[in-house]
């Protein structure tokens, strides 16, 4: 059974059609791409598998089940986490209470619980601290569990943006514009980080991204979109020659 | 284990000292009733700012809920013990009113959480201004709807609870209605500082500082909006229930816009997002309102100038969105906010 299945997706705005008649499979452990000019609708894809917008048309489905009519948090449940091309942690709470909150799903206790502080709450916060300290050591950033979010640099928020998706346990990870805003240094870090995620955690990666160096060195299979209808696809070899992405590039650029 | 006996003890000690004081002359009628006006005062600024600190969402109707807990909690009560033109013979002997009191607030708390659905339930598709709307629409209509009801006596208002107070002062002279209040504060805070320091309740943070965020990272918003909106709103029950038999006779006019104007003040004076502010401003309210009361009406020039100021030299409030125990860290020693 395929991780993600999307069939014949359209969504529209009014009379905008953000994405029209979109497929793709991903079976599971892949790192894959979606690219494609700024308003090409990468990020409605991206919107519609979290559960955030209804399809208009077509159909997605995460491990079998069909998500049409899921809220976010429900997608979620199945194993689907993302990031946002602007960065969207909470930025009044600790790094480790973003960590904490995002394990909403799982908590493992009722509000009674909570307010009659019962042995299963005391056991279950005590397991959701655990799981989020381990995968900020994990990830090299223990010290970092009791900062606030604004006082950490763009790059770092971009990793405990990261974090947090991953605190959820996903199968499948959408990163949305991961190296955007980064300077060059950091985007080297970014891509080992990227490749490190994907060979320690037991998920696939989905990724859009505008900088190519990305992409390409990362990516197994690139998907290309434009207006919302895929122009073209393949390995980044065959993506770099193929004339009608370059076109529409260049096009986006001549504009 | 020392320092978690310390907060229990505090309050046992005070408990005593407010049945105490009285008795032997130390506390008279005019101190008992301001420190239970104080402490209901301490309930609804703390339960307001469930909604409007903590979870970020501007509800300015908080008056409204206090109706229905004040009215269910004096019907819940008349019914059941005193002889009544509309609710007919007592059910029950006076002597069991202590007992039955709690019961005859929890009704209140309850009908006010219900009746908070009305607001929580528009919360799901809207927010900001036109969620401020909908809930000053809803605490004129449960005005209106009071004002409508001839069997709670429509416009002039209905009595009878101080018979009740008077059976349980009869029961034992202690100063009943301060021991109420103070159960009452005590309980809302106890039930308010742990719903907001789980992770559950966190998720009503969440919301506040992103609520796209929250949906995705698989907090279920909706459900979140529901129990924060019909806690605040049962508090606020609770608080209209302590009222309603503090002054022994409730009517539609105590609980207008002025009213749930005052709980915004207290939320904003203390700080959003923080407990210990809302029980700081509700103190500081109370004692300016008996300062300020041979100014009569006036003082209704002067509260909101006051906020004006406020607002123009600390936003934040009194403690921000800080705990006293992030202030003042020795205090941890005492208690930890958990
Ligand atoms: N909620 C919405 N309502 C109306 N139009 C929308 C909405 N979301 C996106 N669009 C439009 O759909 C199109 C695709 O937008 P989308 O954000 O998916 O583009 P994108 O490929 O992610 O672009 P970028 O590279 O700039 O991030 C754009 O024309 C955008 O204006
Ligand atoms: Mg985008």
């Amino acid at each position: 059974m395929a991780l993600l299945e999307i069939k014949d997706l359209t969504q529209r705005f009014g009379g905008l059609i953000a994405v029209n008649d979109f497929s793709v499979t991903m079976e599971g452990r892949e790192l894959n791409a979606l690219i494609g000019p700024n308003g090409a609708g990468k990020t409605t894809v991206f919107n519609l598998v979290s559960g955030f917008y209804q399809p208009t048309t077509g159909s997605i489905t995460i491990n079998g089940v069909d998500t049409r009519g899921m809220k976010p948090h429900q997608v979620t449940s199945l194993g689907v986490a993302r990031t946002f091309q602007n960065i969207r942690l909470w930025n009044d709470m600790t790094v480790l209470d973003n960590i904490r909150v995002s394990q909403h799903y799982r908590l493992g206790y009722s509000l009674a619980d909570a307010l009659l502080r019962t042995r299963r709450y005391a056991d279950r916060e005590a397991a959701i601290e655990r799981t989020a300290m381990e995968l900020l050591e994990f990830m090299g950033m223990k010290d970092l569990a009791n900062e606030f979010p604004p006082n950490l640099s763009y790059g770092i928020q971009r990793k405990v943006e990261i974090a947090r998706a991953l605190s959820t346990k996903p199968k499948l990870l959408l990163l949305d514009e991961p190296a955007a805003g980064l300077p060059s240094t950091d985007v080297v870090e970014l891509i080992k980080l990227i490749e490190w995620i994907h060979k320690e955690f037991d998920l696939a990666i989905w990724m859009i991204e505008h900088q190519m160096t990305v992409v390409m060195s990362l990516c197994q299979w690139i998907k290309v979109i434009d207006f919302g209808a895929t122009i073209a696809e393949g390995t980044p070899e065959d993506i770099r020659n193929n004339p009608t992405v370059i076109k529409a590039y260049l096009g986006d650029e001549a504009i | 284990m020392g320092n978690r006996i310390t907060v229990p003890a505090a309050l046992c000690a005070l408990l005593f000292l407010m049945v105490a004081m009285p008795h032997v002359g130390l506390l008279g009628q005019y101190g008992v009733t301001f420190l239970c006006t104080m402490g209901i005062y301490i309930i609804l600024s703390a339960s307001l700012n469930l909604v409007n600190g903590y979870m970020g969402e501007f509800s300015c109707g908080h008056a409204g809920f206090m109706a229905v807990g004040a009215y269910t909690s004096s019907v819940a009560g008349v019914f059941l013990f005193v002889p009544d033109q509309v609710f007919g013979q007592p059910w029950l002997p006076m002597a069991l009113t202590p007992f039955a009191f709690p019961i005859i607030l929890a009704a209140g708390f309850i009908a006010a959480a219900l009746a908070g659905l009305v607001v929580a339930v528009p919360s799901f598709k809207t927010r900001g201004d036109y969620l401020a709307v909908i809930t000053l629409a809803a605490s004129y209509i449960i005005k209106s709807a009071i004002e409508n009801v001839e069997a709670v006596g429509g416009p002039r208002g209905f009595a009878g609870m101080g018979k009740i107070v008077q059976g349980m002062d009869s029961m034992a002279p202690i100063p009943w209605m301060l021991v109420w209040i103070f159960l009452g504060v005590t309980f809302t805070i106890w039930i308010l500082r742990r719903f907001v320091y789980s992770t559950y309740g966190k998720g009503v943070m969440a919301i506040h500082q992103d609520e796209v965020a929250a949906e995705i990272m698989s907090v279920n918003t909706n459900k979140m909006k529901l129990i924060a909106f019909m806690l605040s709103s049962g508090l606020a029950g609770l608080a209209g229930g302590l009222y309603a038999y503090l002054i022994s006779f409730v009517n539609p006019a105590s609980f207008t816009i002025l009213r749930s104007t005052e709980c915004l003040v207290m939320v904003y004076l203390g700080g959003m997002g923080s407990l210990s502010g809302s029980v700081l401003s509700a103190i500081v309210f109370a004692i300016l309102l008996e300062f300020l009361k041979p100014l009569e009406q006036l003082k209704w020039v002067a509260i909101p100038l006051l906020l004006i100021l406020l607002m123009q030299f600390r936003p934040e409030g009194i403690m921000g969105n800080r705990e006293l125990s992030d202030v003042f860290p020795k205090l941890k020693r005492f208690y930890r906010f958990k």
